[in-house]
C-alpha cells in the first residue's frame, strides 16, 4: 500500500525527467542531412556495383578475360567474353556484362581477379523502373568514361 | 449596418469564423506537430513544400481530397459516413462559448461550462459509431476501448471541474475569466489559499484532457502499432481527414478550456493589457505541451489507463473536492 | 497491476473471433503472420505462421562453393550479419584447420560487438515503436548511424556485411576506425544513461513491461530459446562464456542475467549487454595485436569429409552452423540453427490468455528478425 502510494509521485517524477530530456533535445541542432540537397562523403571502401579499371598509360581495360570472376560470383551475375588480339600476349575483354539485379556486392569477384581489373564503384543513385536498366555493360561504360574524363 | 449587429447574422459570422479557426488550426497544428516531433527527434520535419514546409498542410489536404472515399462492403453506410461529421461538429459547437477575449465570444451563455461538457461527450459516441460501422475487427476493439476510456476519464474530469466551480461559483466562462483578473497568482491554477491542491487539480485536468482527446500516451483509439489505425482503419481520403481535424479541434477546445479555467483566459499575467493575444499565447503553450508529451512517452497499456483513472485520479480528485468544500465552509 | 490471466478459455467459436495479425501488421516488423484467436481483447490462442520470406538459404548452401555461401550468411539475420559471418567462417575454419591470425580474431570481436550494439539499438527503438513511443527510435538511430558509418568505412557495406573470410578478414582496419570506435564508446556511455532516464525508468514503460509475458527457464528449455530471452529467465547461458570462441576467453566481461523472466527482464538484459559490449570493445582495442589479418588458406578449399559445428552468440541468441562435407568443394549440407526461430516457437504457449497489447509487448521483447525465422 505504502509502496503503491509512493509510486504515484515517483512515477510522476520519472515522467518529468523524460520530458526534460526531450525538451533539451528540442533545442539542440538538427543532426540529419537533407538528402538529396546535401550528401555525405562516401568512404573509400564503399561497395557500389563493380566497374572495370583501365590501364592509366594506355586507357585500355586491364581485364584479360580469364573468367575467374565469372566463376567466383555466387549469384552468376557476370558474363565475360574476350578475344586474343594480334601482337598481344594476353586476351582483351570485349564484353563484360553485370546483372546488378542479382549482385550481392559480396566482393568475391574483386578479390579473385588476378590483375585488379575490377573494383567497386561509388554509384548509389540507382533507382529505375525497368529491370533492363540494371544489366550494365561495363566495357561500354569504360569507353564512355574515357571519352569524357 | 444595423443588420450586422442582429443576433442571427452575428451568430452566422461567428460560426464561419469558428469553422475557419478550426480548419486553419487543424491544418497548421498538424504541421506544428510534425515540425515539433522533428525537433524533439533532432530532425527538421517536413521542409520540402514551400519555404520551411509551410505549404505542407495544403499539400496534405490536396492529397486527402484527391483520394477516393472508399466505403467497404458490409459496412453500415449511413453511420460510416455520418461518424466523421459527428466527431467534428460538437467540437466546433463548444468553441462557440469559449471567450477568446472579453468581447470576442460567439455566444456568451451562463451555463457555458455545462454546454462544453455535454457536447464533448458526443465525441465518444461518434468514435464508437465509426468503429462499429466500419465492420473491422481492429476498429471494433478500438471502439470498445475508447468508450471505456472516455467514461473512465469523464469522472475525474468532472470532479475536478466541480472543485473549480465551488471556487468560482459560476458556470459562465467569461465570468470565470473575469474573476482571475490581476497578477498571475490570481489565476485559478495558483489559488492555493482556496485550495492548496489547485496545481494538482490542473495536472489531473490536463491528464484527463489528453485521455478525452485520445492523445498519446492515451491514444487507444488509434494505437497504430497494435490496432493498425484503430477506429480509423477503414476510412480513406477526407473521411480520415475529418477525423484528423476533429482530433486537433478537440485539442484546441480542451486547451482553451484549460486556459479559461486555470490559466486566466484572456487575462494578462501581470495585470496589464488583457486581451486575445494572451489567450492565444496560453492556448498555444498548452498545445505545445500536448505535443511535447506525445513525443516523449510510450503508450499506456489499456488497463493501466483505467487503473490510473479509477485508482489514482478519481480518489485524488474526490479528495480535492472534499478539501475545497471544507476550506470554503471553514474560511 | 497485471491483467488477469486466468480467464476461462472459451471454446465456443461463437464467442471468439480470429484476428489475423500480419503479414503486414505494424507490430510484426516484417512479414510474420500471427493468427490470433481472441476472446474480446484476450488472446486465447496465438499461432505464428512464418514462411513469408523463406529464401532457402540452407538449400542454396548445397549448390555453391564454400566461399560463395559467405554473402548469404549476412542476409539471414540482417541485423547481426557479422555474427552470422563469424559462425560460418568459424565452422569452415574448424573443419579445414585454418589458423586465423590473432589480429583478425580481435578485429572480429570488435566488429561483432559493434554489430551487437547496433542490433540491440534497432531492437530497442523498434520495441518502443511497438509500445507507442516514437522519439527513442530517432535517438537510437542517431547512435546506430555512427556504428554503421564505422563499419561501412571498413567493410564497405552498411547492413549486410560480408567482411570475414576463411582464415581472416577481407581487409584490415585503419587508425581512423580505431579512433572512431574509441570516440563512439566514450559517447555511447552517457547516451545509455540518457536512455535509462528517458525510457527504462519511465513509469509508463515499467507498468507496461513489469510482470508482462513471463517466460520461465523451463519454457525456454522446452523450446530451445536462447540469448536475452533465456538470460532474462535467469539462466546465465551465453555462448561467449560457456563455449568460448574466438578470443572471448581473453576478455573480461560478464553476462547480465535477470531472474524475473518478464518482458522487463529481457529488456534489461539487452540494455546491460550494450554496456558489456562497450567494455569488450575497449579491451579488445587495447589488446589489439599487430600482424596480418589473413592466414594461410588453400587456393581451392576442400573440407575433409565430416560433420562440423560452430556456434556463436548472435544478438538474438545462439546461432549455430553445422556443415557436412563429403570432401568436395561444395558443401553436402549447411544447417543453420537460428535463435529467432526457437524464440518464436515459445510464443504460442507464452501468450495464452494475455491481452492483445501485452501479447504484442511479449512479441517485441523476443526480438524477432523475420528472415532469421524463415531463413
Ligand atoms: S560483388 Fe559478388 S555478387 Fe556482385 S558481381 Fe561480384 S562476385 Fe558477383
Ligand atoms: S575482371 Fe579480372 S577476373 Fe574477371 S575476367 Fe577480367 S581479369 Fe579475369
Amino acid at each position: 500500500m505504502k509502496a503503491s502510494i509512493l509510486d504515484v509521485p515517483r512515477g510522476f517524477w520519472s515522467l518529468l525527467v523524460g520530458m526534460r530530456i526531450t525538451l533539451t533535445q528540442f533545442f539542440k541542432p538538427v543532426i540529419t542531412v537533407p538528402y538529396p540537397h546535401k550528401t555525405l562523403p562516401i568512404p573509400a571502401r564503399y561497395r557500389g556495383p563493380i566497374e572495370l579499371t583501365a590501364d592509366p598509360a594506355t586507357g585500355k581495360a586491364l581485364c584479360i578475360a580469364c573468367k575467374l570472376c565469372e566463376r567466383a560470383c555466387p549469384s552468376d551475375c557476370i558474363l565475360v567474353a574476350g578475344v586474343k588480339l594480334k601482337g598481344e600476349k594476353k586476351k582483351s575483354v570485349t564484353e563484360f556484362k553485370l546483372d546488378f539485379t542479382k549482385c550481392s556486392l559480396c566482393g568475391a569477384c574483386v578479390e579473385v581477379c588476378p590483375c585488379d581489373a575490377i573494383r567497386f564503384s561509388k554509384n548509389y543513385n540507382l533507382a529505375s523502373t525497368s529491370k533492363e536498366d540494371y544489366i550494365f555493360d561495363l566495357v561500354a561504360r569504360l569507353q564512355a568514361e574515357k571519352k569524357q574524363p | 449596418m444595423s443588420f450586422l449587429t442582429a443576433e442571427p447574422v452575428r451568430l452566422l459570422l461567428a460560426l464561419v469564423c469558428i469553422m475557419a479557426f478550426v480548419g486553419l488550426n487543424a491544418a497548421y497544428l498538424v504541421l506544428a506537430e510534425r515540425k515539433g516531433a522533428g525537433r524533439f527527434q533532432r530532425r527538421p520535419g517536413p521542409n520540402e513544400a514551400g519555404y520551411g514546409g509551410w505549404l505542407q498542410p495544403v499539400a496534405d489536404v490536396a492529397k486527402l481530397l484527391s483520394k477516393q472515399l472508399i466505403v467497404p462492403p458490409g459496412t453500415d453506410t449511413i453511420l460510416f459516413r455520418l461518424a466523421p461529421l459527428m466527431v467534428i461538429s460538437p467540437a466546433m459547437m463548444c468553441l462557440a462559448v469559449i471567450p477568446f477575449s472579453q468581447t470576442l465570444v460567439a455566444r456568451n451563455i451562463n451555463v457555458g461550462l455545462l454546454m462544453v461538457f455535454s457536447f464533448g461527450s458526443i465525441n465518444v459516441m461518434a468514435i464508437m459509431l465509426s468503429g462499429w460501422a466500419s465492420r473491422n475487427k481492429y476498429a471494433i476493439i478500438s471502439a470498445a476501448r475508447v468508450v471505456s476510456q472516455n467514461v473512465a476519464y469523464e469522472i475525474p474530469m468532472l470532479l475536478v471541474v466541480i472543485t473549480l466551480l465551488m471556487v468560482t461559483g459560476t458556470m459562465d466562462l467569461n465570468e470565470i475569466v473575469r474573476q482571475q483578473a490581476g497578477w498571475f497568482w490570481h489565476w485559478n491554477l495558483f489559488k492555493v489559499w482556496v485550495n492548496p491542491l489547485m496545481p494538482v487539480t490542473f495536472v489531473i485536468f490536463f491528464i484527463c484532457m489528453l485521455a478525452e482527446t485520445n492523445r498519446a500516451p492515451f491514444d487507444m483509439a488509434e494505437a497504430e502499432s497494435e490496432l493498425v489505425a484503430g477506429v480509423f482503419t477503414e476510412y480513406a481520403g477526407m473521411g480520415f481527414g475529418v477525423f484528423f481535424m476533429a482530433e486537433y479541434a478537440n485539442i484546441v477546445l480542451g486547451c482553451s478550456l484549460g486556459t479559461v479555467l486555470f490559466l486566466g483566459g484572456w487575462q494578462s499575467p501581470f495585470g496589464l493589457w488583457p486581451g486575445v493575444v494572451w489567450f492565444l499565447l496560453k492556448l498555444y503553450a498548452l498545445i505545445f505541451t500536448v505535443i511535447w508529451v506525445r513525443w516523449t512517452f510510450p503508450r499506456t497499456q489499456f488497463y493501466n489507463l483505467l487503473n490510473l483513472s479509477w485508482k489514482i485520479l478519481i480518489p485524488i480528485s474526490l479528495f480535492t473536492l472534499l478539501l475545497s468544500s471544507a476550506m470554503i465552509k471553514l474560511f | 497491476m497485471i491483467a488477469p490471466t486466468d480467464i476461462p478459455s472459451r471454446t465456443n467459436p461463437q464467442e471468439t473471433f480470429v484476428l489475423n495479425l500480419g503479414p503486414q501488421h505494424p507490430a510484426a516488423h516484417g512479414v510474420l503472420r500471427i493468427k490470433m484467436t481472441m476472446d474480446g481483447e484476450y488472446v486465447t490462442r496465438a499461432e505464428p505462421i512464418p514462411g513469408y520470406i523463406h529464401r532457402m538459404h540452407e538449400k542454396m548452401g548445397e549448390n555453391r562453393t564454400w566461399t560463395q555461401f559467405l554473402p548469404n550468411t549476412g542476409r539471414i539475420d540482417y541485423l547481426s550479419a557479422l555474427h552470422y559471418n563469424h559462425a560460418f567462417v568459424g565452422a569452415v575454419e574448424r573443419a579445414a584447420r585454418i589458423e586465423v591470425p590473432p589480429r583478425a580474431e580481435y578485429i572480429r570481436v570488435i566488429t561483432s560487438e559493434l554489430n551487437r550494439i547496433s542490433s540491440h539499438l534497432v531492437w530497442w527503438s523498434a520495441y518502443l515503436l511497438d509500445l507507442g513511443g516514437f522519439t527513442p527510435l530517432l535517438y537510437a538511430f542517431a547512435d546506430r548511424e555512427k556504428i554503421l558509418d564505422l563499419l561501412e568505412a571498413i567493410t564497405g557495406s552498411r547492413l549486410t556485411y560480408c567482411y570475414f573470410r576463411f582464415g581472416g578478414l577481407c581487409n584490415d582496419i585503419d587508425d581512423a576506425f580505431i579512433q572512431g570506435t574509441r570516440a563512439f564508446v566514450a559517447q555511447m556511455r552517457p547516451r545509455l544513461k540518457m536512455y535509462r532516464d528517458l525510457v527504462t525508468d519511465n513509469i509508463i514503460l515499467r507498468k507496461r513491461l513489469e510482470g508482462i509475458g513471463p517466460i520461465s527457464a523451463e519454457l525456454c528449455r522446452k523450446y530451445g530459446a536462447t540469448g536475452p530471452v533465456l538470460r532474462g529467465a535467469g539462466i546465465a547461458y551465453d555462448v561467449r562464456k560457456v563455449e568460448p570462441y574466438s578470443v572471448y576467453s581473453q576478455l573480461d566481461f560478464h553476462i547480465p542475467v535477470f531472474p524475473e523472466g518478464d518482458s522487463m527482464a529481457r529488456y534489461r538484459v539487452r540494455m546491460a549487454e550494450m554496456e558489456q559490449s562497450l567494455r569488450i570493445i575497449e579491451q579488445a582495442l587495447d589488446k589489439l595485436p599487430a600482424g596480418p589479418v589473413m592466414g594461410k588458406v588453400p587456393r581451392v578449399l576442400r573440407l575433409p569429409a565430416g560433420d562440423y559445428c560452430y556456434a556463436v552468440e548472435a544478438a538474438r541468441g545462439r546461432h549455430m552452423v553445422r556443415v557436412v562435407s563429403d570432401n568436395k568443394d561444395i558443401p553436402y549440407r549447411v544447417k543453420l540453427r537460428t535463435p529467432s526461430f526457437s524464440n518464436l516457437s515459445l510464443y504460442e504457449e507464452a501468450s495464452k490468455g494475455m491481452m492483445l497489447p501485452d501479447a504484442l509487448a511479449l512479441l517485441g521483447s523476443l526480438d524477432l528478425v523475420i528472415p532469421d525465422i524463415d531463413r
